[in-house]
């Protein structure tokens, strides 16, 4: 937000001054990512995810459209094209372990920005729109995601597409012909993969528009920080530029280390060895997983194994595994607590970490063949889960006794904020 | 006096109070509405299979080598396609089932041609989420049922290709099929 402290932007070369008449490009951004944007003094690392995160989504661009110069569409070619990739374009490798590691990347890096916005209430007004952009992001990116890993056209690809898409012929009366609808066939082939390259070359350019969104609604009320306390005068932030570009910079040099790590020693780590046999509509492997990614949605989704009532067991794992990221829309208003930060709410804190090793166990069994104590684990963590959101929350938001807040940001940073001490006597 | 404006002047308002103007607006609004909606007709339907994957192949099989007891996989439409000729044993354990008992009820003979219901011509994609169960081929596990197991998420069918246990909801789909001799089927 453009505090009334802002630096003001005043070009001094002629060019910029005409540059400004004509088209403030270099004002938009001088307000928004340089020295006119004030940004709490206090942000702690957990601030650089949404930097990061708009790295990946560079680096996936990028590789992603060069990729697509040396990939082909069809069925028939597509694992070969993929190989062609691997083995025959100059540094071909490279940009194909970016690729794929650059999505693992990409979600390790959401994912701590999410819980971020978890511990620290973000998503409470007045940033609820922030959050709800958030969520659409994170739903888009599965997508992306999904469809991205259907492209190489191994077995993992196929079966996984069998298995997503077969989801939705869990639905009453429409499930069989929406499944054909989506596939453009019985069963995925041609029409499947040529539109799932289409909408995967499409939906990362769609991210974007909504990040800008995302970013824009950002800059209304500004960042929260780790106290969640509102900024109250100058002292509370400090410019943009110098002090979180430098920061932001540290912080992408440390994620490169991680990801650079994992795409040159590592690169198959995280992928699945199936997916290196061509796709065969006739061998199902021995057990289909998705990506790491998706395994906490996918042990819900297998957690229901008996009809419920009237509803097949089917049906309740699609829309209990649905349910479970739509339930992020409703957070800021199913959490009632004023207190932003979880810091000052001791038993939102404990509930907090309770939930986080819950999303951990759901991806341990997601992963692990659908046996027992895997399915039995599932539904447990699968019901807390749930609980978590709708029972747990509100109450606990509720009837919980915050600790004191601290006067101001510059009071919790310094001990004493002499000007807001002043201000507030006034 | 007072004052005309001039949208007044260039469309007074009869007795009622409605306009000539707020008819063309509303038929202006109705047909690009209804010009839009057409539009998304194509837009949709494109995406439904198109002629050729609906094209009615359909293959011939020749059963003659089939063993009491043996299964084969074929390709059928793009998915596997299983046939099975079922011991005696197999029918016996299929027809002593409780029908009422079943989660998707049917039998054998509703299952399989008239004089021919040893033939147990099914789809091989199992009705949960699509994987190919095993069953057909020589040593794979065919669950607790004696007819295919899907190793997918559980699913266990009986010789009749029947939903007995497991996440499935539906039987292995049959398929339309005629015996064209006493040893060959056509498919589709
Ligand atoms: C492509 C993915 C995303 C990008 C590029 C992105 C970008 C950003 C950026 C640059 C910021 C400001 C810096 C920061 O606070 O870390 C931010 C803040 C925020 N983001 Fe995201 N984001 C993405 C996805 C998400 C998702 C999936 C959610 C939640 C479901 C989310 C929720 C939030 C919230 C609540 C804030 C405000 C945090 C605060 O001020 O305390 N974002 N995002
Ligand atoms: S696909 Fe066969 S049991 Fe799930």
């Amino acid at each position: 937000m453009s505090f009334p402290w802002a630096n003001v932007y005043k070009p001094s070369h002629p060019f910029m001054q005409w540059m400004d008449e004509k088209l403030p490009l270099p004002r938009l951004v001088y307000n928004s990512l340089g020295a006119g944007y004030p940004v709490p003094r206090n942000l702690n690392y957990f601030w650089n995810f949404g930097v990061l995160a708009g790295v990946c989504l560079m680096i996936q661009i990028l590789t992603g459209v060069i990729l697509a110069m040396h990939y082909s569409v069809n069925a028939d070619s597509a694992f070969a094209s993929t190989e062609h990739i691997m083995r025959d374009v100059n540094w071909g490798w490279m940009l194909r372990y970016a690729h794929a590691n650059g999505a693992s990347a990409f979600f390790v890096v959401v994912y701590i920005h999410i819980f971020r916005g978890f511990f620290y209430g973000s998503y409470k007004a007045p940033r609820e729109m922030i959050w709800l952009l958030g969520v659409t992001i994170f739903l888009l990116m599965m997508a992306t995601a999904f469809m991205g890993y259907v492209l190489p056209w191994g077995q993992m690809s196929f079966w996984g597409t069998q298995v997503i898409t077969g989801l939705f012929s869990a639905i009453p009366l429409v499930g069989d012909a929406l499944h054909q609808w989506l596939l453009g066939g019985f069963a995925p082939d041609n029409a499947a993969l040529n539109r799932f390259f289409s909408l995967h070359f499409l939906l990362p350019f769609v991210i974007l528009g909504v990040v800008i969104l995302h970013v824009w609604s950002l800059h209304i009320p500004g960042s929260s920080n780790p106290t969640g306390v509102d900024v109250k005068t100058e002292s509370d932030t400090v410019p943009f530029h110098p002090y979180y570009t430098a920061k932001d910079g540290f912080g992408l040099g440390v994620f490169l280390l991680f990801y650079c790590g994992l795409l040159f020693f590592a690169p198959n780590a995280l992928g699945h060895p199936d997916n290196y046999i061509p796709a065969n509509p006739l061998q199902t492997p021995a057990h289909i997983v998705p990506e790491w990614y998706f395994w906490p949605y996918y042990a819900i989704l297998r957690a229901f194994t008996q009809n419920i009532l009237f509803i097949p067991a089917k049906l309740m794992g699609v829309l209990a595994m649905f349910s479970s990221i739509l339930i992020w829309f409703f957070l800021p208003w199913l959490d009632r607590s004023p207190v932003r930060s979880g810091h000052f709410r001791p038993t939102f804190r404990k509930f907090y970490w309770v939930l986080l090793v819950d999303v951990a166990v759901l991806g341990w069994c997601g992963g692990a063949p659908a046996e027992e104590p895997y399915v039995m684990i599932s539904q447990v963590a699968a019901i807390y889960y749930f609980l978590h959101f709708l029972v747990i929350l509100p109450v606990v938001s509720s009837i919980e006794r915050p600790d004191p807040l601290p006067f101001s940001i510059t009071e919790a940073v310094l001990g004493k904020d002499d000007a807001a001490a002043l201000g507030a006597a006034a | 006096m007072t004052e005309i404006t001039s949208t007044d002047m260039l469309d007074p308002p009869v007795a009622d109070g409605v306009r000539r103007r707020d008819f063309i607006n509303i038929a202006a609004v109705s047909a690009a509405g209804v010009g839009a909606l057409a539009v998304l007709v194509p837009l949709i339907t494109q995406m439904e299979p198109s002629a050729d994957v609906l094209a009615e192949s359909s293959i011939d099989v020749d059963l003659a080598a089939i063993m009491p007891g043996q299964a084969i996989k074929k390709i059928f439409r793009k998915q596997p396609l299983f046939l099975r000729n079922l011991t005696t044993k197999e029918i016996a354990e299929a027809d002593a089932v409780p029908v009422a008992s079943l989660r998707d009820p049917q039998t054998l003979a509703d299952r399989t041609k008239p004089g021919h219901t040893n033939w147990l011509i099914t789809m091989g994609v199992c009705t949960h989420l699509g994987c190919v169960p095993l069953g057909t081929g020589q040593g794979e596990p065919r669950g607790e049922f004696g007819g295919y197991f899907c190793p997918c998420h559980g699913s266990q069918y009986d010789t009749a290709a029947r939903i007995r246990k497991g996440p499935a909801p539906k039987n292995l789909a049959v398929p339309d099929y005629i015996f064209t001799t006493a040893t060959t089927v056509k498919v589709g």
